[in-house]
């Protein structure tokens, strides 16, 4: 994986010493908290319902042991003993005191991590396929161009003050494992007679304003690829409205103009600046994909044995296909029943450091999902690996089952919410816990957000939750027919809003519907399709 | 009853105002009334809270309890945490939050 050189750390460490001048006029009374609030986002500040927050960038999901150890040290020493992760890949810690945050980001700075643009309206940490370098379906590991891409963002001058926050996903498979197609822009490599390129989605999001990317470019020769950004990032940051708000995403202007008008001014664009020479040299190119060289995948060891009935269900959820022979991809689900989607313990994160280092070449993944990946075990070594993370209360086998929840914080910790999510995600794990009912079920994304602005992506789900304020009672409104792959599409509404009990209630109603009503192998999302809103409205509403 | 609330700056703690400073327990808040905004004015000037605001709040048996959700969540904690709310070895502290 990528290893700092001595820009980036002094980048870095320069940032940590501004800020904690920052913080102390801040502390000091020297700054207002109008003149501090911008300072404290561009580092990933928050301040939110019941303290700060601070959101940990971790670079398109990838950290290794020792960045890892580090986010446990960070939940011990400053906050409660736990993390969040999110659904940008990265952590969050929800009760930081604002006089140590500068601390902690030194000690984040000493395994290059940090938070820098992971607030604001700039370009924001570059998410990508949480299987990238172990997935048999991807053309190149996309990695080294979300590396690139976060280097070329990373304090631009030109994009630092965007109208909006923007967001980029970068992959590389044909299976889209990151809701590719719903960020700002989403690159999807390709190889086109044997040249390495990508194509180009841009003005896709969530929101209160949920569209999905069109097609921009079919095809940007890798070459040519940082300068066609740059143009696509130019013509936003001129035109993108900053009049509203809710209107200054770059979704609403390629809306507005039309794809084939924004698609004319970023090649108008790019004729200019593909001439300022800012595609790296090959050799920088070659410097920062050597640094993402496939591990040495040997001998993988002797095939699991499945007798432990537990083992062989987890094996079958939770682990996928590796490239290379004898090794495996491990899902570790952060969704035990009754738990908080997307939390771990100081503990916990310790134990997956030290699976990371004993059996995944000292990597793991952050996924969009909330979950944790090893993407190198050998698959003679699964069992042990397993046999820790049951230990750890880390081995639900439930990958992307019906309590695989996506939901964000909610009201329980977010200024911004309406509604809470955790408890509704809870009581829904809880009323499917039965694991046979869950397969039985098959693959059901369902995703929470406890307001509009969708963190918790319930406009993806093949099942939707979206948490409203209606006369100061919590109400969730059901969506239905989402998906954040590479089958793309938005939910719709059901009807009515509901209890978080009520809400409950009409996803059983809306499951019994869908097993009565299948064909087949039919994923609830494909009957969905097939059969439309109308038998799931009758069953839910009667 | 209107009643201040704020965030302390350093530690980000949640606060309220009690007529002489600023508590986490809302117990201790007091009714402001008109004088609300002008207290949280002046107390935010002095950097003796961050962010204040005024709410709308009920008199019980108990003390003040906030009109809406989001501020009766402030009060106490996650309620999906009682371990991290303000009253962890109370089992029914957070009976009036939902």
């Amino acid at each position: 994986m990528y290893r700092y050189d001595e820009y980036d750390q002094s980048i870095v460490d320069a940032r940590v010493e501004e800020f904690r001048d920052q913080v102390q006029r801040r502390l000091s009374g020297e700054i207002s908290e109008d003149q501090f609030k911008p300072l404290r986002l561009m580092n990933g500040l928050y301040l939110q319902l019941h303290a700060y927050m601070l959101r940990v960038a971790v670079p398109y999901g990838t950290l290794d042991g020792r960045q890892m150890r580090m986010l446990a040290h960070i939940a011990r020493k400053y906050d409660r003993g736990y993390g969040h992760f999110t659904t940008r890949q990265n952590i969050q810690y929800n009760w930081i005191k604002l006089a140590e945050a500068p601390d902690i980001l030194a000690e984040l700075a000493t395994v290059e991590m940090h938070a820098i643009q992971t607030s604001g309206n700039c370009i924001r940490n570059i998410s990508s396929d949480q299987y990238a370098g172990a997935a048999a379906d991807e053309v190149a590991d996309p990695r080294p161009w979300a590396e690139l891409i976060r280097q070329w963002s990373t304090f631009h001058p030109e994009f630092s003050y965007l109208p909006r926050k923007f967001k980029i996903a970068v992959i590389a498979a044909d299976e889209d494992r990151a809701a590719m197609r719903l960020h700002d822009i989403g690159l999807r490599l390709v190889e086109r007679d044997g040249v390495l390129g990508a194509e180009v989605y841009v003005g896709g999001g969530m929101g209160r304003t949920p569209m999905i990317a069109p097609l921009i470019r079919d095809f940007v020769p890798a070459d040519d690829l940082m300068s066609y950004l740059e143009a696509a990032l130019r013509v936003y940051n001129r035109y993108g409205r900053r009049d509203n708000i809710y209107k200054a995403r770059i979704k609403i202007l390629v809306h507005e103009i039309g794809a084939d008008e924004y698609r004319r001014q970023v090649e108008e664009e790019f004729a200019l600046v593909k001439q300022l020479g800012i595609d790296p040299p090959a050799a920088e190119l070659a410097r920062i994909t050597a640094m993402f060289a496939p591990p040495a995948l040997n001998d993988g060891g002797a095939a699991p044995d499945r007798s432990d009935p537990d083992f062989a269900i987890w094996l079958d959820r939770n682990v996928k296909p590796h490239k290379a022979r004898g090794h495996a991809i491990v899902n570790i689900s952060l969704k035990p029943i009754g738990g908080i989607p997307g939390d771990a313990s100081a503990d916990q994160i310790d134990v997956m450091a030290e699976l990371a280092e004993r059996y995944s070449h000292d990597e793991l993944r952050v996924t969009h999902a909330q979950n944790i990946v090893l993407p190198h075990v050998r698959q003679g070594d699964l069992y042990a690996v397993w046999q820790t993370l049951a230990d750890a209360g880390l081995a639900e086998a439930n990958l992307d089952l019906v309590s695989d929840i996506i939901a964000c914080p909610g009201l329980d910790y977010c200024s911004l919410a309406n509604a809470r999510s955790i408890p509704v995600a809870q009581k829904i794990a809880q009323r499917f816990a039965d694991p046979a009912r869950q397969r039985e079920l098959g693959e059901l994304k369902l995703k929470i957000s406890g307001c509009i602005n969708a963190c918790g992506h319930h406009h993806a789900g093949h099942i939707g939750i979206l948490g409203v304020d209606r006369k100061g009672t919590e109400n969730y409104q059901l969506l239905l027919g989402g998906s954040g792959a590479e089958d793309v599409s938005l939910g719709k509404i059901t009807g009515p809003g509901f209890s978080e009990d009520g809400v409950v209630d009409a996803i059983e109603r809306v499951t019994d519907k869908y097993l009565e009503v299948r064909e087949g192998a039919e994923r609830f999302v494909d009957t969905y399709r097939r059969v439309g809103m109308e038998p799931f409205k009758e069953a839910i509403y009667g | 009853m209107r009643i201040v609330t704020g965030n302390d700056l350093a530690t980000g703690d949640v606060t309220w105002w009690t007529g002489q400073g600023w508590s986490r327990h809302i117990e201790e808040a007091v009714d402001a009334g008109a004088h609300a905004e002008a207290i949280a004015r002046e107390e935010e000037a002095a950097r003796r809270v961050n962010g204040p605001y005024v709410i709308e709040a009920t008199v019980t048996a108990d003390g003040p309890r906030p009109a809406h959700i989001k501020d009766r969540i402030r009060a106490l904690g996650p309620t999906v945490r009682p371990d991290l709310t303000l009253k962890p070895a109370d089992p029914a502290a957070g009976s009036w939050v939902i």
